[in-house]
Order: C-alpha cells, then sequence, then structure tokens
C-alpha cells in the first residue's frame, strides 16, 4: 500500500503492507533509526514520537494509520544543527545514560514543553509515565524537564 | 583540577540525544538474515530426535543443531558446562536446541516454531532446598556449583542469642535495550561480531573455543544497559548468531524479543540467608553465624563469584569478633542466573540489615543506635582478616541523616493514595562494597589499556566498555587532567578486540577505580615518552608536542599493577579480599495503604563514599539509578515463575519496574574519602547503590504498619498477608 505522511516536516512517501507497525516504516523504510523497540507491546515508550502533536508509542500503530498525518521523531528534535533545549537540558543533567530510551523520552518531554513550559516536578513524572528508563532513577530526567526552558534562557 | 571533580556532559551525549548512535539493531548489514532460537519445553529430558514439520515451507531457512558446532559445543566462561546448543538432553527449560534463520525476522520465528523435537521426560529439580545430595544429579557429585566457609575468633560463651531467616527473590536486569548480536563474515575466513554486550573479550573467548580457530573479533555496539546482564549471556547470543553465519553464508542478526530476554537470560540469583549472632546486652556484636543458600540454576555461570562476593558481605558493614560463614551455590533445573549489580552482595546485605533491624526489635533499642555501635571503622578487621582503612560508614550515615533533616516533599497523590488508611514510614540501611575483583582477581587478570598519540590528539585504547555508566566520559576527564589538556583532545578508541587491550571485564565496580588508574598510568608513561622522545625536561604536553621533530604516533601501555601490600590466600579465603570498600546509607520515606499494602515511595536520600567523583554527575547518575533498582526489587519487581522454573512474568506487563511515578524524590550526597590506588582517589560505585535501599524499605514499612517483612519483593499481596499473620498471632 502507498503511503504518504509527514515526518519531521518533510513529505515522506512508503510501499508497505497497510498494518507494518509505524516503527518498522520508520527504523528499515525511512532509515530513522532513533526510535528504539524496548518492548513491542506499548508499555516502555522507547519508540515514542509525536504524531499530530500526540505522543504514541509507535509499535503499535499500523502505518496506514498515518497516511496524511505529521509525525516528528528524535531526530526531528534539533533544528539546523542546533539542540532543541530538552536536548541540552538532557545533556546538561545527566538525563541520558545508556541512551536507548532517551529518543522516547526526549519526544515525549518535548510534547509537555510545548503545553506547558514550566511544569512542576510532578507534571513532568506524570508527563513521563509512559516512558520507562532503568539507568537513571529519573531524578535526573525530571530535572532536565522542568529547567529545560532555563537552559534555553 | 580542570577536568576532575566536574559534571563534564557525556562524550557520547550528544550522539545519544539526537538519535544518531547506533545500537545493534539499527545496523543492517547488507544480505543480513534474522536468527530465532529453539528452545526446550521440559526442564529435564532427553533429546530423542529433531525434526522439520514437513508441512512448512523451509525455502531459504537454515537450520543449526549441535552437530554444526565446528569446535567445542562449550560457552567457556569458568567453566565449561554449559553447552552451545543441547546435545542429547536439555536441563533447562530455555536451553536453545537448534537454531533457524531466514531472511525477514518474522519468517524465522515461524520457522523456529515448525522444528519438531521429541523428549523424553526426566525427573526435575526445581526447589534448591533439596538440590544438595539430591538423587536427580545435575552437577557433579552433588549439585553444588561452589561451597565456602570462613571463620574468624574464637565462639563467645555468653550472649543473647537473635535469629532470623530471610529470603530475596530473583531479579531481572531489564536492560531497556534487548540482548542482540550480528555476525558476519571476514575475508579471511574468520567472524566479526558485532553486539550489546559488556565484556568483549568474554565473548571472543567463548567464540574461539567454539570455532575452533581465533579469526574472530568482537565489537562493542552501543550498549542500551546491562547492569550484568549483559556480562556472560552476549557470549551465548554470540555464538548463535556465530554458527547461524557460517550455515546461512551470509551475516546474521538475533535480537531478542522482550519476552524471550525476559525468560531465557540470566536473573539474580535468589537467597535463602539464616543468621544467627550473639549480641551483649548494649547491642554490640559477639558473635554472627550467616549459613547463605542461592539457587545457580542449570550451569555454573558466574555462580561461584556471585557466592563468594556474598559470603564476604554477609556481615553487613559491622564488627564482630566472631564469624562464621557459609555459604553454597547449588544447581536446579531452572535457567541459569547470573551478574546482577551487586553481584550477591544485595541478597546478603537484605538480610545482614534486616538482622540488625531485628536485634534492635528484640533488645529495644533503635535500629540506629544499633548500627552506630557495630559499624566498621578504620583499623576494624573483618572476615577475612583484612584491616579496613579509608572507611566511611560513619561519614556516610551522619551525612544521610543530615540531609534526611530537610522537611520531605509535598508528593502529588496518585489516584486512591493518601486516603485515611495509608500510613507513613521511615526506614535506613547501610552497605559497604568491595571494589574491583575479589582477592587475586585483579592480579591475575592484569587489566591493561594503552595511550595512543595521533595527529595530536590522544586515543585511549580499551576494552573497558562504555553502558551508559559514563566510563568514557571518565577515562577522558582522566587522561585530560593527567597531561593538562582539554578534554577535546581525548577520544576513546572503539571497543574491537581486534584494536583494544583486555582490559578486563566491564563489572564489579572495577572500571573507573582499576581501568581509570591504568588509563591515568599510560598517560603518565605519554608525557614519559615525550620526555625521551624530545629530550625535552618540561611537563606541559604542548610544549612536548611542539618539541617532536616526527610526527609518527606514539603508543604507551601498561597493565595494572596490584598495591603489593594486599595480600590474598584463595584456599583459606583470608587476607585482603578487596583493595578498598565503598560505603553508603540510604534513608526511605515511604506511605504504605495498610488495607492494599501498596507502596508509595516519598523520598529517597542517600550518602555514598566515592573516594573521589571523577564526575559527580555521573557519579549521582549511578547511584540514583542503582538505588531505583533496588526500590523496584524491594515492592515491585517479581519473577513470577512455574513448576518447572519457566519465567510466567515475561513481559514489561507483568514484571513490574518503577516508573516516574513510582519513583521517589531522590537527594543523593557524595561523600569523599579518597582511596589512594584509585585515579584521583576514587573507588568503584557501580553497585553499592544497589547494596542497601530495599532493607530500609522493609525498615519503612515496619515502622508504618508494625509488620516484620523479612522476604523479597514486598508486593503489596505480601505486605497484606504478612499482616494477616500478624494479626492472626496477636488475636491468639
Amino acid at each position: 500500500m502507498h503511503i504518504e505522511f509527514s515526518v519531521n516536516g518533510e513529505r515522506r512517501e512508503v510501499d508497505l503492507p497497510p498494518m507494518t507497525r509505524l516503527l518498522d516504516a520508520l527504523r528499515e523504510h525511512l532509515d530513522l533509526t532513533g526510535a528504539k523497540e524496548g518492548c513491542g507491546e506499548g508499555e516502555c515508550g522507547a519508540c515514542s514520537v509525536i504524531l499530530d502533536g500526540e505522543v504514541v508509542c509507535s509499535c503499535l500503530v499500523p502505518v496506514v494509520q498515518v497516511a496524511g498525518a505529521s509525525v516528528r521523531t528524535v531526530e526531528g528534535l534539533a533544528r539546523a544543527g542546533e539542540l532543541d533545549s530538552i536536548q541540552a537540558s538532557f545533556l546538561k543533567h545527566g538525563a541520558a545514560q545508556c541512551g536507548i530510551c532517551t529518543p522516547g523520552f526526549l519526544v515525549a518531554a518535548r510534547d509537555l514543553l510545548d503545553r506547558n513550559p514550566h511544569p512542576t516536578p510532578d507534571q513532568a513524572r506524570d508527563a513521563l509515565a509512559g516512558n520507562l528508563c532503568r539507568c537513571t532513577g529519573y531524578q535526573a530526567i525530571v530535572d532536565a524537564v522542568v529547567h529545560a526552558e532555563a537552559v534555553r534562557e | 583540577m580542570k577536568n576532575i571533580g566536574i559534571g563534564v556532559p557525556r562524550g557520547d551525549g550528544v550522539a545519544k540525544v539526537t538519535g544518531k548512535a547506533i545500537y545493534v539493531d539499527d545496523l543492517h548489514p547488507d544480505g543480513c538474515w534474522h536468527g530465532a532460537t529453539v528452545r526446550a519445553s521440559c526442564a529435564h529430558a532427553r533429546i530423542v530426535k529433531i525434526e522439520r514439520d514437513p508441512a512448512f515451507d523451509w525455502t531459504d531457512v537454515v537450520i543449526v543443531t549441535a552437530r554444526d558446532i565446528p569446535g567445542e559445543n562449550v560457552i567457556a566462561l569458568i567453566t565449561d558446562d554449559q553447552p552451545c546448543l543441547a546435545d542429547g538432553v536439555v536441563r533447562h527449560v530455555e536451553e536453545a536446541v537448534a537454531l533457524v534463520a531466514a531472511p525477514e525476522r518474522e519468517r524465522a520465528l515461524d520457522a523456529a516454531r515448525h522444528v519438531r523435537i521429541t523428549y523424553e521426560p526426566l525427573p526435575v529439580l526445581i526447589d534448591p532446598e533439596q538440590s544438595i545430595g539430591s538423587p536427580i544429579r545435575i552437577y557433579g557429585e552433588n549439585n553444588v556449583f561452589k561451597q565456602i566457609t570462613i571463620r574468624r575468633g574464637d565462639p563467645p560463651t555468653v550472649g543473647r542469642v537473635v535469629r532470623g531467616v530471610y529470603h530475596v527473590g530473583h531479579q531481572e536486569q531489564l536492560y531497556l535495550e534487548p540482548q542482540g548480536m550480528i555476525a558476519s563474515a571476514r575475508t579471511d575466513a574468520g567472524l566479526t561480531l558485532i553486539g550489546s554486550l559488556q565484556c568483549p573479550y568474554y565473548v571472543l573467548k567463548a567464540l574461539k573455543r567454539l570455532l575452533g580457530h581465533d579469526r574472530v573479533n568482537v565489537v562493542q555496539a552501543t550498549t542500551g544497559g546491562g547492569f550484568g546482564g549483559k556480562e556472560d549471556y552476549p557470549s551465548m547470543i554470540a555464538a548463535h548468531a556465530a554458527l547461524l553465519c557460517l550455515k546461512a553464508g551470509r551475516p546474521v542478526k538475533m535480537i531478542y524479543r522482550r519476552d524471550e530476554d525476559i525468560r531465557a537470560t540470566t536473573k539474580r540469583h535468589p537467597a535463602r540467608v539464616s543468621i544467627e549472632s550473639l549480641v551483649a546486652p548494649d547491642g554490640r556484636l559477639l558473635s554472627w553465624k550467616a549459613d547463605i543458600l542461592m539457587d545457580g540454576g542449570a550451569y555454573n555461570t558466574l555462580s561461584p563469584v556471585v557466592i563468594s562476593r556474598g559470603l564476604l558481605h554477609a556481615t553487613g558493614p559491622y564488627a564482630c569478633p566472631h564469624v562464621e560463614l557459609s555459604g553454597a551455590v547449588v544447581a536446579t533445573h531452572s535457567p541459569p542466573n547470573g551478574a546482577f549489580r551487586g553481584f550477591g552482595a544485595p541478597q546478603t546485605l537484605f538480610a545482614a540489615e534486616r538482622h540488625m533491624d531485628r536485634i534492635a526489635r528484640e533488645l529495644g533499642r533503635s535500629p540506629l543506635e544499633i548500627r552506630r555501635l557495630n559499624l566498621y571503622r578504620d583499623g576494624d578487621v573483618t572476615v577475612t582478616g583484612q584491616t579496613l582503612y579509608d572507611v566511611g560508614g560513619a561519614a556516610v550515615l551522619e551525612e544521610a541523616l543530615a540531609a534526611a533533616e530537610a522537611p520531605l516533599p509535598a508528593v502529588a497523590a496518585q489516584p486512591g493514595e493518601g486516603g485515611a488508611s495509608w500510613r507513613s514510614g521511615r526506614g535506613l540501611a547501610l552497605a559497604f562494597h568491595g571494589c574491583g575483583f575479589t582477592g587475586n582477581g585483579e592480579a591475575w587478570l592484569k587489566g591493561k589499556a594503552a595511550l595512543e598519540l595521533r595527529d595530536s590528539k590522544l586515543h585511549i585504547l580499551t576494552g573497558a566498555t562504555e553502558i551508559g555508566q559514563g566510563a568514557e566520559t571518565i577515562f577522558t576527564q582522566i587522561v585530560a587532567e593527567e597531561l593538562g589538556i582539554s578534554l577535546d583532545r581525548v577520544e576513546v578508541a572503539r571497543h574491537d578486540t581486534a584494536e583494544v587491550p583486555d582490559s578486563g571485564p566491564t563489572v564489579a565496580s572495577r572500571t573507573t577505580m582499576v581501568v581509570g588508574a591504568v588509563v591515568q598510568e599510560t598517560a603518565r608513561r605519554m608525557r614519559a615518552a615525550l620526555q625521551a622522545e624530545t629530550g625535552s625536561t618540561s611537563r606541559d604536553f604542548d610544549t612536548l608536542l611542539a618539541a617532536r621533530t616526527v610526527d609518527s604516533p606514539l603508543r604507551t601501555d601498561h597493565t595494572y599493577e596490584p598495591d603489593p601490600n594486599l595480600v590474598w590466600d584463595e584456599h583459606r579465603y583470608s587476607g585482603d579480599a578487596y583493595p578498598t570498600f565503598g560505603w553508603s546509607c540510604g534513608i526511605v520515606d515511604l506511605d504504605v495503604d495498610e488495607d492494599t499494602g501498596v507502596v508509595r515511595y516519598r523520598r529517597f536520600v542517600s550518602a555514598t563514599d566515592v573516594g573521589r567523583a571523577i564526575n559527580p554527575v555521573l557519579a549521582i547518575g549511578q547511584l540514583e539509578g542503582g538505588a531505583l533498582q533496588a526500590l523496584g526489587w524491594a515492592t515491585l519487581e517479581e519473577v513470577v515463575r512455574d513448576d518447572v522454573g519457566r519465567v510466567r512474568s515475561d513481559r514489561v506487563t507483568t514484571y513490574i519496574i518503577p516508573t516516574s511515578v513510582d519513583s521517589p524524590q531522590m537527594v543523593t550526597r557524595l561523600v569523599e574519602i579518597p582511596y589512594a590506588g584509585g585515579p584521583f582517589g576514587a573507588k568503584g560505585i557501580g553497585e553499592i547503590p544497589m547494596d542497601g535501599p530495599a532493607a530500609a524499605v522493609a525498615a519503612a514499612i515496619e515502622e508504618a504498619l508494625g509488620v516484620v517483612l523479612d522476604r523479597l519483593p514486598m508486593t503489596p499481596e505480601r505486605v497484606v498477608a504478612e499482616m494477616n499473620v500478624a494479626l492472626s498471632e496477636r488475636s491468639f
């Protein structure tokens, strides 16, 4: 099936069976390997992307469902070689360790910050509850999100 | 110092936050096929035959069995008991019997389901308590992988007896990146393995035996967490990928699905620890006897070393004149257990800390007072006769207590929380952890590293891997500091066994302290080499560079030199068990619902003696991440198994690790009591955060509900069950 959609602001097209996972379409057909597979059943959030303004697990989304839609992945966060504030904040606060969950956290955090640029620690924890991290204990991630705008300023 | 004690951003950070870091599953070699594993369905059985389902289309599918192994059918580690593929008999339900590869992953998985194996069942032994002396033989004469006894001092004649029995369950590492490996052919008819792993030289050693030649190299891809789970298991998946690659004549990638990863790979050893102590009326320890039993599973893997480290930490961080420790790790028909952060110590330290609480309870004293009284101090002697120096026990205790004075954060209650049935509690636990390999381990390992000057840049060559902990950043900081140059002039070479020396495995809280010291020495030698080459006596690196008349690369090597004052007798288990110890104190505040047993963490305060924090941001990251793994083990993480040892909680929905809302606010204090043998005084810190928190949680629940919990995990069901037991006892 021929499917067209926008990825990180660019028009992309794929010819794939309609039930192909969006995750596989991105990773194997569009060369965007930033989103990762941690569990394959929508629990860990490592494959998170922003689909028309909403954070989704791309392992649960059939590619047919994104026809005409707009997808944003971790590769689309930095603009013109300049890190997004949440990426810079993750570096500053040590919020990435092994890094496998990081792309998912970054898009979930970007989505939160777009709606609420100054979240409280509890709001950050709530917004990131769909993403699992086994390395950090989350405090560094919460700090990175809460202080992301300060990094920009 | 310009580069030490500073939280410089991690060197691999930009790649990781932009999605550009390349993990094994991000690689797609041309013509690559996908591998899958056919696993046993019985815990113990004779293999009668292996057949292909005639109804399945086997076009474009290769199958590998034990007969296809060119060298020895063994995953070489400490002993050679574990085969790469079962040959004739299976000894646990997840044992690999055959392998398949096909052009697509789904097709490979489908083909694996169509390999038919006929078994003749044999008697099964799952309960470790029944293992020693069982007529069902799994390993050696008596099913014991390793038994160790250590004694010190004379038994006292008086004292109050306090007895307790403590249990801990399995724990799954649950690195977020599943195990994965790619095997591909080299032009010299050898193989290259690239994968997610901690110890490239372990894989290399195993592959040489399997292949029967040494034309093989192992490359680490960016690795998405390990925590011990990628210490020895990658040798297995690498062996499987290698065999499929040889048979298929093309690259083969194996990536485990999460359920397979949880079922088949190693776990923390479950343990039973029985402690009998004698105490003086004031609470001072007079005698400490501990008996430890661990379940090793069907093969030896790393179990002897796990029981050893468990035993060496079984007194907790407390001085006692008479100690008798005995421990055994035994065989069962279960998937083998292996390395997980802490490596035996979290099991015995949970028991030791709960036992200190029991002593306090039985004597009517405060747990804090009992700990202060008995805590190790400089000059105290351990069970192995090691005199302790650089002891941070009292310092971390007081630091943590001071930090816990701050008011608790108001935590937003989740739905159903905070009602009249919720109770608050605080618990404290201490831990110590031996840094580096035990005894003569480091002397035997001879960890190596090298530094190469090329194009005005310094390249660190080491087999010690970056697995998220920040090792590469730490190494660059050490070299930059030693030579007085900026960080951007130091790089870490790719971890390819064809190019980097064997620094020993990336385990045992040794990478910064031991390999870091080797790296530091290569930098010192680099300066000396430049001085010798140029005839200059300058210590300034750029002056020396400018004085060079040649532009050829310059390389310095070094091998770890253990402190000659450290003496260890392997046979008597006496002497200096570790070069030094790290020390930690954790204080947890939690709320628990007495109706449901649900625990909600509010804050976790810790203070840890890290010797010297090379990079405080990375150090705190290790300490907080390790602490949360312990808090998860305490209340959420339960490996549920059926009666043949198959893991039933094999999904992220059924094996629950903490999310951001399950986790407490973390307050992490670093205490620095330097160890002279570590770079700039650094001690190892990778494992110690795993050691104490679970016992602190048990103490906090006890304070909140008055119920004594001596078994992990303390799931809501178990908390309620123990409350019901306590209630029924009270009513009699």
